[in-house]
């Protein structure tokens, strides 16, 4: 290790409305569910979960929600950006059948998560939450790999109306699943894991990160669990037992602020 | 991993014997803007720029913390006396075993090493923090000084309970593709195995020239580099960047490890060690 490896671009690309895909060439071995740690020199150092896999490039989609990720949004072939990486656990994909569930930009790490399930012979589920249809997106990428994809809207512009844990709900009743794979907004996340009762649960966090490496302590929920190292991904039983888990996270200066 | 108290307390169930809360200031501080750390081929380079959640809101953490029977040190880093005053009272409201004084955190600007390069500032504010508690104040500084034995004086005239030495050691890292820092702050502080043959001296001298305890710290990764602490005058040490090395299990591994050498070197008393390269 010697700091950032410094990436060329290879290729950006528009996925819906203010999202996009960046992909680098990167021989690492990844993991669905590991994320990397992009420098966008100048500006900040975000972590950014893996949406892209191949042996040789691999790809982060984000939305522009901040300063950081608005002047990554406009990076295009050629740029140059830092990469560290990848860190964290990443998913433990296997079993028989599989329901994912993705909810907004937590869509774009599921897709290697369930491309590797489909590649396992793993009878795949996904459902993709969105507020409207515009902000979908990876919706062919899923069916094209051979997922059974539902899509769920908060406005009904598309799919089912209402929250992707609803429409989660409904399939939990009359399926039996090996195991659930979520990533989204926290509070979705833990409405799935009230639901998944005994079906094995893994769900990826977010938290503001500094180090990425395990020593700083910023991204620590629960006793001392670092999402950056110990997770991003944690199973179920370990998530009931964090009582901050859709409560609160913390911001840069480590105060806690709540969901 | 000092962040919280669910984190302390996972320290603590590591096999660390204190714990040493982060640096704490009056106020709420975000620090710098990322990238804040860098990994090295040998050691990590960081300038996290002081963030902390202010003292106020820290207390619920340290509160949560005191269930357990191990001692916190809290650390806390001001501006002038009064800060270090306020805060060194606060600490002892919440619980905290005894404070530790930031005077070498080397990458903030009006704090930190910028205090503790002037001896006068160190006498002053450890003498001041010393008297407005009654815990054991610790003073932590820093090997970016011409003259280390002249601040450890002026610590222990202070009053100070012990030294603690070293903090990180001022430090850059030049992207080649990029022809530019790496840290948004520039400047950041070394820590990890490069910075322990430093410490080791810096603990040396001190030893030398003070007659209060040390507690060193800078590099230590194994048994053997604690061990060299030690002899250098260290009654204790800490741990942070090993960590990154060997997990947070090292607190137990390195005890381990110092036990095992001295019963290999049949020393019955890890204290007939301190100081003992001291001829």
């Amino acid at each position: 290790m010697n700091g950032p490896m410094i990436k060329t671009v290879i290729e950006s690309k528009i996925e819906a409305k203010n999202i996009k895909t960046i992909f680098f060439e990167s021989n690492e071995k990844t993991i669905p569910g590991q994320f990397f740690i992009i420098w966008i020199p100048n500006v900040d150092e975000i972590p950014m979960s893996v949406s892209y896999i191949d042996k040789k490039i691999k790809g982060i989609t984000f939305r522009k929600v901040g300063e950081a990720t608005n002047a990554l949004f406009k990076f295009k072939k050629g740029d140059k950006i830092g990469v560290r990486g990848p860190y964290g656990n990443g998913f433990k994909i296997k079993g028989k059948s599989i329901l994912f569930v993705g909810g907004g930009t937590g869509i774009g790490m599921l897709a290697p998560a369930v491309e590797e399930a489909i590649h396992k012979n793993i009878l795949s589920t996904v459902i993709l939450g969105v507020k409207n249809k515009k902000e979908l997106f990876f919706e062919n990428r899923f069916r094209k790999c051979g997922a059974e994809i539902y899509v769920s809207t908060d406005d009904g512009s598309k799919g089912y109306k209402g929250f992707a844990s609803d429409l989660a709900k409904k399939f939990l009743s009359g399926n039996s699943f090996d195991s659930i794979l979520t990533c989204g907004p926290e509070v979705m996340m833990k409405k799935l894991l009230d639901l998944s009762k005994n079906i094995p649960f893994q769900a990826s966090l977010e938290r503001y990160m500094k180090c990425g490496i395990g020593i700083c302590g910023q991204c620590c929920i629960g006793e001392g669990l670092r999402v950056c190292k110990d997770g991003p991904v944690f199973d179920g039983k370990t998530l009931k037992k964090a009582r901050d888990f859709s409560v609160y996270k913390r911001d840069a200066a480590g105060r806690k602020v709540k969901f | 991993m000092d962040e919280d108290s669910g984190s302390m307390k996972r320290v603590a169930g590591c096999g660390a014997g204190a714990i040493v809360t982060k640096s704490i200031g009056l106020k709420p501080r975000e620090g710098y803007p990322n990238p804040t750390i860098i990994e090295l081929e040998c050691g990590i380079l960081n300038a996290m720029g002081l963030p902390s959640p202010g003292i106020k809101e820290y207390g619920e953490e340290i509160r949560k913390f005191k269930s357990l029977k191990i001692p916190l040190i809290g650390s806390i880093f001001g501006s002038n006396s009064k800060e270090f005053v306020e805060l060194s009272r606060k600490m002892q409201e919440y619980g905290a075993d005894a404070v530790e004084l930031n005077m070498s955190c080397p990458h903030a600007k009006g704090y930190g090493l910028e205090i503790g390069s002037d001896t006068n500032l160190v006498k002053e504010i450890t003498s001041k923090a010393k008297s407005s508690v009654d815990l054991p104040v610790f003073v932590k500084l820093s090997s970016n000084v011409s003259d280390l034995k002249d601040i450890a004086k002026a610590a222990e005239k202070g009053g100070a309970d012990g030294i603690v030495a070293i903090n990180t050691v001022k430090a850059m890292k030049i992207s080649l593709e990029l022809r530019k820092p790496v840290l948004a702050n520039k400047i950041g502080g070394y820590s990890g195995k490069a910075i322990k043959p430093i410490g080791v001296r810096c603990v040396y001298e001190i030893a030398e020239t003070v007659d209060i305890p040390i507690i060193g710290v800078g590099g230590i990764t194994t048994g053997e580099d604690a061990l060299e602490y030690i002899m250098a005058g260290a009654s204790a040490i800490q741990i942070g960047t090993g960590i990154y090395y060997r997990e947070l299990d090292v607190f137990r591994k390195i005890c381990r490890e110092i036990e095992g050498w001295m019963k290999k070197h049949s020393v019955k008393k890890l204290s007939n060690l301190v100081g003992a390269a001291h001829v």
